[in-house]
């Protein structure tokens, strides 16, 4: 294990977990969520768990962002009351 | 209200992050996990199940009720979205838009008129999102082959690789939502239509359960794939390897389509016309 990319990869984790909850734009946060999701995936293969990374790419960065997305998309930019 | 929120998140995580310090060190080949079932699968699985990748052997076999519940809760979130959003309501009648194919102008035609659903030169276009980028849909459309390729080699070679039936469903799914968010929602659903991707989501469980139902009827255990052995001819090493691989078929199946239900039913919001 490299811990200096671990440090990095695990800093991008933290620092997109944050970045998700703090944006207003809701799409911003699906899309932070994903990348959240890509470098968890990062943190899996590092420690040697490639089917949970395989999972978490597959599911968590890929198509669980398309559903937020598609959410997303079907809500309007104010609240209408 | 807003600082007292701050302070239960930030003790309860430097509670949690103090309890990490009782974890055994990472690696630790005499961690309490590492001694008590993990040799047995270690030494064992291989000639009990013929499968080299330990991940699938638990997965499937020594762990087969997780896994089987694991499909049903799939199989169930998709169920949820259906019920909660499907509609079949009759929208208020609105104009639509059509897409002159050669010269991309959009027409509107008035809520009422009549307009054949495809023609050679008209397609319909979304209200909310009508883009028509040749580049996406070409690029896409040469992609979607080898994503499906890929997820089924996926499926196919759980045994050895990493993967499996959950991984593989996922990418054939996303393929499609690929097609749906590249061309538009109707195009996915005539290639899959909404009957067959439920039928396929429900049918993913019952091969699952009706696996694990015939090791019962043959007089073994529930998922105890050695059962198989008789009906299959093989020996019961050979039978758990195919058990193995016959129940990642069905959790890619019900993935695979549980995927396509909850992406069609959420991007048009229950009414299936319209979508992202």
């Amino acid at each position: 294990m490299i811990w200096s990319l671990d440090l990095a990869v695990l800093t991008l984790v933290v620092g997109c977990g944050i970045a998700a909850i703090m944006v207003k734009d809701l799409l911003c946060a699906a899309i932070l969520f994903g990348a959240y999701s890509f470098m968890m995936c990062l943190l899996w293969a590092i420690m040697g768990a490639v089917d949970v990374a395989f999972t978490e790419a597959s599911v968590g960065a890929g198509v669980s962002t398309v559903f937020f997305v598609a959410a997303v998309f079907r809500t309007t930019r104010r609240t209408k009351d | 209200m807003k600082w007292a929120a701050l302070m239960v998140v930030l003790s309860t995580g430097g509670l949690l992050i103090f309890a990490t310090d009782d974890f055994p060190p990472w690696r630790d080949p005499h961690s309490p996990a590492s001694e008590h079932v993990s040799p047995r699968y270690i030494e064992k699985s291989m000639e009990e199940t013929g499968v080299p990748n330990l991940v699938t052997a638990v997965l499937a076999d020594y762990r087969g009720y997780d896994t089987l519940f694991e499909t049903a809760v799939i199989f169930t979130a998709g169920i949820a979205c259906f019920l909660l959003l499907r509609t079949y309501r009759e929208k208020e009648k609105e104009s639509r838009l059509y897409r002159h194919v050669h010269t991309g102008l959009i027409v509107e035609v008035e809520a009422g008129s009549r307009m054949r659903e495809a023609s050679e030169h008209f397609e319909r276009a979304d209200r909310l999102w009508a883009p028509d980028d040749l580049i996406i849909r070409t690029a896409c459309r040469i992609l979607i082959p080898f994503i499906q390729l890929f997820g089924l080699q996926v499926l196919a070679n759980g045994h050895h690789t990493p993967g499996g039936g959950f991984q593989g469903g996922v990418i054939l799914g996303a393929s499609l939502i690929l097609l749906a968010l590249s061309r538009d929602l109707r195009t996915a659903t005539r290639m899959m239509p909404e009957r067959i991707s439920g039928l396929l989501s429900a049918s993913g469980v019952l091969v699952y359960a009706g696996i694990g139902t015939v090791c019962v009827l043959l007089g073994h255990s529930f998922l105890d794939y050695a059962a198989l052995a008789p009906i299959l001819f093989v020996d019961p090493v050979q039978a758990r390897n195919l058990g193995i691989l016959g129940v990642e078929i069905g959790v890619a199946m019900a993935v695979m389509a549980t995927m396509i239900v909850i992406y069609g039913n959420v991007a048009s919001a229950g009414y299936y016309d319209e979508g992202l």
